[in-house]
Order: structure tokens, then C-alpha cells, then sequence
């Protein structure tokens, strides 16, 4: 006896660019953008946790990620622009800032944005002078305007305060952004945005650590390579680093890095559990078209292989280098275009 | 108050695409887009199979998501009719209207702006049909105000069984086929 399957065939005249034969409206503009939101996030949060949590002696001795609102404030403005660039009705973005729409993630992300750049001014302009001091020098209104803000207690919370605060609510809509978009299966889970902030987290711990490898004198690094670092460092004149500082980074990014690997398998485990869509939907990550990348690059050589590194560090098994680092911050930037790409190739067409 | 919707009879429609033509004149849509188009469903297992043609377009929702993601509210519901439009000078691009859209109704404009059917509410203001369904040679689209018991797209789904497309997606869309 020949079982007979039952046949579902779709056929269409619809043709449209950039919809047909499915979804691909949104290129490297956006996981860019989505990237840059998420590291800028992780850094605010630190340098937010840094003023409120640790006392003076502590503050000094992480002197380091006093270049993160720095550094964060370059991000913003490279992912904002990315995300004009996506943008096909450039002239009218001002539009953004004539309402608010309370049921549009986008709409809350672009007032969220304009929030981050007061938050990290302030965080940089109070520690401007300790990240490079040799601008501090040049420009003495920095000093000034530094030992005004230091001075006052309260006002050094408040700025850890709104940076933590901003920072989450950053890092949580890069992942809300996507994930209220009911349309595609595989982004419609809310665990979205607690992974893109974890993610954020480890991938700006991950590039501090890494300023802090590569600027710390190595003999054993080769000799040309030593003298173009060094020089970096002396550039900056940051201040002699406490030892303790680089695993104090590399037990956070551990925990962040196990956060994330929690929260991925939630997300998949939400996915296989649900609908048989939802599950379609999980299997292009698992074993579909971008199995192989999202394994091998996302969870292998993006989480766990720098959580093994690290943790061999930690325990003094092998060399502190900057491998972990680049892993993670790659691996970050891999989460996100395939999380993109994948999920407007979910539909709610079952097959 | 009143509610526009479309009732399409899959029985009658032959896939002619005069639907398609029709609003592409009507509505000036560029070359290479469509705001409605015609799909072809074969399903079931031999001898059994069934062709279901349909004239697909926006659903016109009564819960667009395409409305609540915008962020600008360039996407919005008209007054008159609950039907789903786009305000192109508040509109900036940036396409979550068409990651939203669970049909795929949407498109990016030459001119930068998202694009979709309107029903021809130029038209239905007026008190006559979308182009689409004024020039149906087979009569298998009807259009009108299901608020009101008396019009015949009420009168059609009271007496003939329907469905709608992706009922699970949750989006109460306003286009019925009659099948």
C-alpha cells in the first residue's frame, strides 16, 4: 500500500523587491546597528556599576574602563549612522522626534537613544582626564570641569545611576526591537531582549579586556608589535594597571558569557516547544541554512571556546592573551546578523 | 461608524490578474510592484486535491500590527472605514511595518516610502468600488460595510462559509474568502 501524502503548494504573481521570494529588507546596516546599541549598552552599565559599587581604591584600580563612555559615545554615533543608512526615506528621520508611539519599540528606542549621549557625556567628561590624560593636559577646562563633577557625591551616583539604568533599557530594546515583530516566528520571543543585553555585556567586557591585554607591556610579544602597543598606551599615558584588573574582566566576562549561553538555550527551548512554526522557525538555526554558522560561530568559537580559554586563565594554565576578546566580540556581531537574516526568512507559512 | 471589507468568492475567481491591472492603473504602482496580486493554493492528496485561487492584497486588519510597531504613525487606521493607510510624508523608511506585516503586504516605494493597497479609499469616499473589484469580469469581488446588516458583503458571509488568511497570526484581517 503507497501512502499518499497530503500536498500544500503555494504559487503567486506577487514580485515585489525586497519581499519576494522572502523577507530580506533589513542588510548589515542593521545587526551592525543592533551590535553597536548592545556593546555601547554593556559599556554604560559597567562604567555605570564602577561609580556606584566600588569604593575609591577599587575605582582606581579599574582606571581602564574609564575609556568606555569614550569609546561608547564613538560606537553610538557609528551605529546611529548605520542605521540612517538602512533607512529608505532618509529626509523625513526628523520625523522620529515629532511623537512618541507608545506601542512601537522604534519609537522607544529612539528617545532611549537620545537619553545615552547625555548619560555617556557625563560619564566621560568626569573621568576624561584619567582615560587620556595627555588631552587633560592639553586642554585644562577638562581637569576643571572633571573635579567639579567628582567633587560632588551625589551628582557621580546619579550620573552611575542613569548610566545603568540607560544602558539596560539600551541593551534590552536591541533585542525587544526584533522580537515584538509577531510577523517572524523566529524573533517573536521576549527572551530576545535579556539576550542581546547579556550579549552586549560580554562583548563590552570583551573590548576592554582587550584594550587592557594590548596595552600592557609584553615581553614576550614580538619585539614590533610591542613597540606600536606600547606606543598606543603611552599615547593615552594610562597609568600603571593593577594585575588584578585583567581576570577581574575575565571572571566577568565568564559570567556575562554563561548568561548568554543560558539565555540562547532558553530562547531555543521556547522556540521547540511552541508552535510547529515556531519550531520551523528554530530548525533554520539548528540544522536548517545557517546551522553550521550559528553553531560553529555563535555558540562554538563565540561563547564556549572563550568561556574555556578564559576559564583556563583564571587558573593559570595558559597565557593571558587578547584570543578571548576578539572571540566574544566576534561572536557578538555573528548572533546578531544571523539572528537577522535568519528570522526574516521565518514565516508563517508552514511547510 | 463603518467597516470596509472585501469578500471574495475563491469559486468564481478565475486569476484573470485584471484585479492587478486595474490597480496598478488606478493607482499609478510603479513597474516591478504590486499592491494586489493573485496566489494559486493546491492542496490535499490525489485524488482529492483542490485549487483554491485567491485575489490577495493588505488585509486591512483590525489588529495591524504594521500600525502599532511605526514608529512615526505614518501607519495608521482612517476614520472612515477602519481601513489601514500610510501618511507618506511622516513616513522615514525604515521598514518594521513590513517585518510586521504577516502577509507581506507591504513594499518600499521607488520614493522611499512603505506602499500598500489603501482600498482605494479616494474611491470609497466617493461611494464607489476599488478599482480591483469595479472591474471583476467574474463578479467574485464584492466590497463594502459589514456594519451595516443590509450590504451585500454582510448578506454574503452570513450565508456562505469563509475563512481568512493566517487567522492564528491574531492580526482580525478584513479580507474573507468564500469558499
Amino acid at each position: 500500500m503507497i501512502a499518499l501524502t497530503a500536498l500544500t503548494e503555494l504559487t503567486t504573481s506577487r514580485h515585489n523587491p525586497l519581499v519576494d521570494p522572502h523577507l530580506h529588507i533589513w542588510e548589515w546596516q542593521i545587526p551592525v546597528y543592533l551590535f553597536f546599541g548592545g556593546m555601547v549598552a554593556g559599556l554604560m552599565i559597567i562604567a555605570g556599576v564602577r561609580l556606584i559599587a566600588l569604593r575609591p581604591q577599587q575605582r582606581e584600580a579599574l582606571v581602564c574602563c574609564t575609556i568606555g563612555p569614550l569609546i561608547g559615545l564613538v560606537f553610538l554615533s557609528l551605529g546611529m549612522f548605520t542605521l540612517f543608512l538602512d533607512l529608505s526615506h532618509k529626509l523625513y528621520v526628523w520625523r522620529l522626534y515629532t511623537t512618541f508611539q507608545v506601542t512601537s519599540p522604534m519609537s522607544w528606542g529612539s528617545w532611549i537613544l537620545l537619553l545615552v549621549y547625555p548619560a555617556l557625556v557625563s560619564n566621560a567628561l568626569a573621568h576624561q582626564p584619567e582615560a587620556i590624560p595627555s588631552l587633560a593636559k592639553r586642554f585644562p577646562i577638562l581637569v576643571t570641569v572633571s573635579d567639579f563633577i567628582l567633587a560632588r557625591v551625589q551628582w557621580v551616583v546619579g550620573i552611575g545611576i542613569a548610566n545603568v539604568m540607560v544602558g539596560i533599557a539600551l541593551g534590552i530594546y536591541t533585542g525587544i526591537l526584533l522580537g515584538a515583530l509577531g510577523a517572524r516566528p523566529l524573533w517573536n520571543s521576549a527572551v530576545l531582549g535579556p539576550l542581546f543585553l547579556f550579549s552586549g555585556l560580554s562583548t563590552a567586557t570583551a573590548l576592554l579586556h582587550g584594550i587592557l591585554v594590548l596595552t600592557t607591556p609584553d615581553e614576550d610579544r614580538p619585539a614590533f608589535a610591542d613597540f606600536l602597543l606600547s606606543s598606543l598606551a603611552q599615547l593615552t599615558q594610562a597609568r600603571p594597571l593593577d594585575k588584578n584588573v585583567g581576570p577581574v574582566l575575565a571572571r566577568a566576562d565568564n559570567g556575562f558569557l554563561t548568561i548568554e549561553l543560558a539565555l540562547l538555550g532558553l530562547f531555543l527551548l521556547g522556540q521547540l516547544t511552541s508552535t510547529g512554526i515556531h519550531q520551523q522557525a528554530a530548525s533554520l538555526l539548528l540544522t536548517g541554512p545557517y546551522g553550521s554558522v550559528f553553531w560553529v560561530f555563535v555558540v562554538g568559537l563565540g561563547i564556549v571556546l572563550p568561556l574555556v580559554l578564559q576559564s583556563l586563565e583564571l587558573q593559570n594554565r595558559i597565557r593571558h592573551t587578547i584570543a578571548p576578546a576578539v572571540l566574544v566580540v566576534f561572536g557578538g556581531i555573528a548572533l546578531r546578523f544571523i539572528l537577522v537574516y535568519a528570522g526574516q526568512e521565518s514565516h508563517w507559512f508552514q511547510l | 461608524m463603518s467597516r470596509f471589507v472585501m469578500v471574495i468568492d475563491t469559486r468564481r475567481c478565475v486569476g484573470c490578474h485584471d484585479c492587478v491591472v486595474a490597480c496598478k492603473t488606478e493607482n499609478s504602482v510603479p513597474e516591478g510592484y504590486c499592491r494586489d496580486w493573485i496566489t494559486e493554493e493546491v492542496h490535499g492528496a490525489f485524488p482529492t486535491v483542490q485549487l483554491e485561487i485567491r485575489s490577495e492584497r493588505c488585509n486591512h486588519c483590525d489588529n495591524p500590527p504594521c500600525v502599532s510597531c511605526c514608529p512615526t504613525g505614518a501607519s495608521h487606521v482612517h476614520e472612515r472605514g477602519g481601513v489601514v493607510l500610510v501618511t507618506h510624508e511622516k513616513c522615514i523608511g525604515c521598514k518594521a511595518c513590513l517585518a510586521a506585516c504577516p502577509y507581506d503586504a507591504r513594499f518600499i516605494h521607488p520614493d522611499g516610502y512603505a506602499d500598500k493597497c489603501t482600498f482605494c479609499i479616494h474611491r470609497a469616499e466617493k461611494g464607489l468600488d476599488p478599482a480591483c473589484v469595479s472591474v471583476c469580469p467574474t463578479h467574485c469581488m464584492h466590497f463594502g460595510d459589514l456594519d451595516d446588516p443590509e450590504a451585500e458583503v454582510s448578506r454574503l458571509l452570513n450565508s456562505r462559509p469563509h475563512h481568512v488568511l493566517m487567522p492564528d497570526a491574531g492580526t482580525k484581517p478584513c479580507i474573507f474568502y468564500l469558499t
